[in-house]
């Protein structure tokens, strides 16, 4: 799923200084299951705003709503009646759904509450981890299913480098080598050849190049 | 035989070869380069130029060897995959081949994670393994690394690559070095050796799959200057496995920095004595490079061979 943080409250309250109402927009998909961005963080949100504002003697009003999900646009229709009257909306939704939003409501002042970070995956409660680059072409085949494009700091497709040491990264003890991990399950497979085979280049022009990547299927579409 | 540059010669005929660095300054005089260079000059066979160096922002490798050039050294080109993509490495070399250089090292690069800015994005567009492979390709079958051909002039760089017999896993460190191998690496510096136990493990592993006859191996040699300095190469720099001994010898010596000189030097009559296999040293004086010469004419490497390519 996508990970998301929410950003620093004052962050958010200064991109709406300005306003008098705003319509906190949650989303329901995967920001809520990362608890970042759904319905019980949008509520909390909203209620940190108003709290804020009326100290600082400016009151705020936030009405709030949540989304099954920002990314189909057919899930936002129902905000159209709440996003009338309001200054701003807050999107709680990752990048995706901030854009859908803004795409809808020309005429609105549109911010993001959250930092989209990445696509990965809960390894105990309250932590996530960076798991796939989204490099448009996978090749976990070629690597023992451990991603080397995300999971090594130099994305090398040829490892370990010489920063390798005790199954760590060179950059944090805390970072385990991709390398290492994937060395280790070529072993126990019995495919420590395939380690031998120089991989050549990948093709970014599959990943990000330049210009939206688009992905098509021609069958489901309804005209 | 064609040679492909002085090192490549020296290499080829049997000579145990001498390879010293010179780190550029954090600043845009060359002043300190050419003294250097000028220094090192009949000691040295030819000086590598790293390429900004745990991601510091130094005078480029490459406008550093036109210095050391001019200085009458041969420089080997440090070219890392941290900072530039295929484009801008392949034009970065046609121009360092167009102003005379003749040897590359291929590295990943420290991570700029290291380095004065942290914050800057990375490229790692090729790695270590596929530079080493497309810059052979380049040379030996006229092509781009796009596959595209190369009408003429192609550049026919003598082809380095490094080897860290510290890092692990360990049993693969010779694995990754014959796959340079395989990929065109022609010459191999090592990471700077400390424990000589584990080096000599990995020469023999290296020996046994008969690599040390398809390259050219120069040791790694770092003379330490203060038992901090090795402490700190023990605690804070991942891959670096300095023994606990070596900093006490450094700690209990009256004179550190000429303990530090005399274990170099010890360090290099055993290699070139004892380990078999190994064709050079390549002496990484960081931030010391006037002490090389006293370690190239005490370690009995002095006067170096006269080469004449033309």
């Amino acid at each position: 799923m996508i990970i998301a943080q929410q950003k620093p409250i004052k962050e958010i309250a200064a991109m709406i200084a300005d306003c008098k109402k705003v319509l906190l927009a949650g989303c329901q998909g995967c920001v809520a299951v990362c608890l970042a961005g759904g319905d019980k963080e949008t509520e909390i949100l909203a209620s940190a705003l108003r709290i804020m504002r009326k100290l600082e003697g400016n009151p705020l009003e936030a009405v709030t709503y949540a989304a099954t999900r920002q990314c189909d646009p057919e899930y936002i229709v129902p905000m159209d009646d709440l996003v009338k009257d309001v200054d701003a909306v807050i999107s709680l939704a990752c990048g995706v759904g901030v854009q859908y939003v803004a795409e809808r409501y020309p005429d609105k002042w549109v911010v993001p509450a959250l930092d989209t970070k990445f696509i990965g995956g809960s390894t105990v409660h309250g932590v996530w981890e960076e798991k796939c680059g989204l490099c448009g072409e996978c090749i976990l085949h070629r690597t023992g299913g451990i991603c080397p494009i995300i999971r090594c700091s130099k994305s090398i497709l040829n490892g370990p480098c010489g920063g390798s040491q005790y199954g760590k990264c060179e950059v944090s003890k805390d970072v385990d080598c991709a390398w290492q991990l994937i060395y280790d399950r070529m072993k126990a497979l019995g495919r420590l050849d395939k380690m031998m085979e120089i991989q050549m280049p990948k093709d970014w022009s599959k990943s990000r190049d330049g210009g939206p990547r688009r992905a098509v299927r021609e069958d489901v579409i309804i005209e | 035989m064609k040679y492909l540059s002085k090192l490549h010669k020296i290499l080829e005929d049997g000579n145990f070869a001498v390879t010293a660095e010179i780190g550029p300054p954090k600043h845009a005089s060359a002043h300190g380069i050419r003294h250097h260079a000028e220094m090192l000059r009949d000691y040295v066979d030819a000086t590598n130029i790293t390429d900004c160096q745990t991601a510091i922002v130094r005078i480029s490798s490459i406008a550093s060897g036109v210095h050391i050039l001019d200085c009458g050294i041969e420089p080997i080109v440090q070219m890392t995959c941290r900072d530039r993509n295929r484009i801008a490495i392949q034009a970065d070399l046609l121009g360092a081949y167009s102003l005379g250089m003749r040897n590359v090292l291929c590295l990943s690069g420290d991570h700029q994670k290291f380095g004065n800015h942290p914050t800057a994005k990375n490229v790692y567009d090729v790695d270590s393994m596929q530079l080493i492979y497309l810059l052979r390709r380049m040379r030996d079958e006229k092509k781009f690394f796009s596959g595209e051909e190369i009408k003429e002039h192609e550049p026919r760089f003598y082809i380095g690559a490094v080897a860290n017999p510290f890092a692990d896993p360990f049993e693969f460190r010779v694995d990754r070095l014959e796959k340079k191998v395989e990929a065109g690496a022609q010459f191999i510096q090592t990471q700077c050796i400390f424990d000589m136990e584990r080096f000599e493990r990995f020469m023999e592993m290296v020996r046994e799959r008969g690599l040390d006859q398809r390259v050219h191996i120069l040791a790694g040699i770092t003379p330490l200057k203060s038992w901090r300095a090795a402490k700190y190469l023990q605690t804070g720099v991942s891959s670096m496995l300095v023994p606990d001994s070596l900093v006490e010898r450094l700690k209990n010596a009256e004179d550190q920095k000429r303990e530090g000189i005399e274990v170099a030097i010890e360090q290099i009559k055993y290699i070139k004595e004892k380990v078999k296999g190994v064709h050079g040293v390549h002496i990484m004086a960081i931030a010391w490079e006037e002490v090389v010469p006293e370690i190239v004419e005490r370690s009995g490497l002095y006067p170096r061979p006269k080469v004449d390519l033309e």
